[in-house]
């Protein structure tokens, strides 16, 4: 009897490693093992795979089966071990040609009946096997679009075990010559849809621009999801590279297909104020998976009533924003996913909602009062540059037919500010506002004299921390990013400095 | 009761067969269905080359219900070791080399019989 050999993916986080998987059959009582750290789905694969082997018309040897998934040590976990498992079970048989399954990778998990079922986070297990010496990958059919999104591998979508075994036996096979490119989706929400909410909209504009974090109150009803909603529509599309990371992590999560493959749209994702820090960040015992922090990668994430959100799970927000990736460490190990994001948060003024205006409506206490917007720490208020408030329409506003500037309109005008940014940023390693460093700020990025000066007054009036100083300067080069300016002038100060404060931007 | 006694009667058919497969092999038959407490061995037997060997045979009269030798569990096995050491004591044979062989016996209603014979299987 000869050893059967194949290989597989093991996934942690959005690193593939390289699995070989070897079989031995020998005499003796019948007999499975699976040698290698299995969990518990990938155990269950052995009756799986016998039926699937048995219902394709194969020969289930009825000896002592070893199967060993190296490198050893290494947990593995899921499904997706079936495929490359029964193939390694046919080697040993000597019942296909073996030459093939040295440069192959086998994807996917079986049915019963030998079909072979979509698999999760085939994208990032792809990605990594760039650089290893694999030439051709199984994939399951359902998984084919994804997988070509990676080049230089050769891709073989496979439907079920008796196709793959005619194509390893005979070399023939299904052709499949559909062509894939990127698309940019135009169904976003508009921006023209939302009634008066000047100063906001304005606010949403520097924000795109500069990639700054924002937080919006106001009362129920005025239009904050609203507004949320159309940010994504105001990004720049994503580039192939920035797309091919949200698939990566979508598919980890297992949720592309509603993504849809090629998207060059931004992530928006909305998590419920209930959700859990879990949910938010990422984790998982035996697979890590990415929580909507990464989801939102290159896009917005927006959290609607923030300050009813759980304890904990705003600020376990405050890695990502600082960095830009979470790691999550767990027992199998630990998995870094990007979580680059705008954050946006939405808050009512008070528990009842309708402290707004002179509040005559508001039946909450004073105390009450301050200790909702309490709620969100400040840690992590600190480092939301755009503070604005969002009053209800005024009766103009609403009763104009006037139609607002559409989407397209001001994302042209964001794609031109970024240039403009991008152009300045070139020696650096940066491309967007919100991410110039402190230092670079103080020197090479100093706004005009005059707005230096007022910035460094409303320090000394201890209205500004030195975090703040920053943070109001990166906004205000966003605004003179908007505005044309060569640097910020001090009313591209004096702006930055109310949009932080949610002060009243258009009298 | 007429079905247990079918199949203790395919059981008998079975060992036979196997017993004399194993003498056509230069065996010498030893026991056949050597019984005690803890349970039975169904055959007993000495190699040419002068080890006694232990075999559990299974018989069916088809791979519908999965091969026979899946039945061997664990357990089993276990029994299967201890009576073999329990034979060797109560025959002044303790210490003499020893294996344990398994054979599936397929007794197909047309007659014919397929015996799959596994040698040292624990």
């Amino acid at each position: 009897m000869t050893i059967g050999v194949t290989h597989g993916v093991s996934l942690m986080g959005l690193t593939g490693t390289l699995v070989q998987i070897e079989v031995d059959i020998s005499d003796g009582l019948p007999h499975y093992s699976l040698l290698g750290l299995p969990d518990l789905a990938l155990m269950e694969s052995r009756d799986r795979v016998r039926s699937a082997l048995v219902n394709s018309r194969e020969i289930w040897p009825n000896k002592k089966v070893t199967v060993s998934l190296s490198p050893a040590w290494l947990p593995k976990s899921g499904s997706n071990f079936d495929l490359p498992i029964a193939v390694a079970i046919l080697a040993a048989q000597q019942v296909i040609p073996i030459e093939q399954l040295k440069k192959s990778v086998f994807f996917g998990e079986l049915a019963l009946d030998g079909r072979i079922r979509e698999a999760r986070g085939v994208l990032p297990a792809l990605i990594s096997l760039r650089e290893s010496n694999i030439e051709t990958v199984v994939v399951p059919k359902a998984n084919a679009g994804e997988a070509r999104l990676v080049s230089g591998l050769e891709i073989i979508p496979m439907e079920n075990i008796s196709e793959l075994l005619n194509w390893l036996r005979n070399g023939m096979r299904a052709e499949i010559t559909e062509q894939f490119s990127f698309v940019q989706n135009n169904n976003f929400k508009d921006l023209s849809e939302v009634a008066g909410q000047l100063e906001a909209k304005y606010a949403l504009e520097v924000a795109a621009t500069g990639g700054h974090h924002i937080l919006m109150i106001g009362p129920p009803g005025t239009g904050k999801t609203m507004l949320a909603e159309r940010l994504p529509s105001l990004l720049p599309a994503l580039g192939e590279q920035e797309s091919l990371e949200v698939s990566a992590i979508h598919s980890v999560a297992g949720v592309l297909k509603e993504r849809g493959l090629f998207s060059r749209e931004p992530p928006f994702i909305s998590p419920h104020h209930t959700t859990t820090r879990t949910a938010m960040v990422g984790g998982g015992s035996n697979i890590i998976k990415p929580g909507a922090c990464s989801l939102a990668h290159n896009g917005v994430l927006f959290i609607d009533e923030a300050p009813e959100c759980v304890t904990g799970v705003l600020d376990a927000l405050r890695q990502p924003l600082e960095s830009g990736e979470i790691t999550i460490t767990r027992a199998i190990g630990s998995a870094t996913f990007p979580a680059d994001f705008i954050l946006v948060l939405a808050a009512n003024p008070c528990p009842c909602g309708r402290l707004t205006g002179r509040g005559r409506s508001c039946t909450c206490s004073s105390l009450q009062v301050r200790r909702y917007l309490n709620r969100l720490s400040g840690p992590l208020i600190d480092r939301i540059d755009l503070r604005i408030k969002v009053e209800p329409p005024t009766r103009t506003a609403f009763s104009s037919g006037e139609i607002g500037e559409s989407s397209v309109l001001v994302r042209e005008r964001v794609a031109v500010a970024r240039i403009r940014a991008a152009k300045r940023f070139k020696s650096l390693n940066i491309s967007r506002n919100a991410d110039i460093p402190a230092l670079a700020l103080r020197n090479e990025f100093k706004a005009e004299r005059a707005g230096m000066t007022l910035l460094h007054n409303e320090m000394d009036r201890e209205n500004l921390t030195a975090r703040g100083f920053h943070k109001t300067l990166r906004l205000a080069w966003s605004i003179a990013d908007l505005a044309e300016h060569e640097l910020p002038l001090v009313e591209d100060v004096k702006r930055a400095l109310s949009l932080r404060d949610g002060m009243d931007l258009f009298g | 009761m007429a079905k247990s006694k079918q199949a203790a009667l395919m059981g008998e058919v079975g060992e036979t067969f196997v017993a004399n497969h194993l003498k056509k092999s230069g065996y010498a038959i030893l026991a056949r269905n050597w019984r005690i407490k803890e349970g039975e061995i169904d055959l007993v037997a000495l190699s040419p080359a002068g080890k006694i060997t232990f075999v559990e045979v299974k018989s069916r009269s088809s791979l519908a219900f999965g091969h026979p030798l899946e039945s061997i569990t664990a357990e089993k096995a276990y029994r299967l070791q201890r009576l073999a050491l329990a034979w060797l004591v109560s025959n002044s044979k303790f210490g003499a080399d020893y294996q344990i062989d398994a054979a599936a016996v397929i007794i197909a209603p047309s007659g014919a019989v397929e015996i799959d014979y596994r040698e040292a299987v624990l």
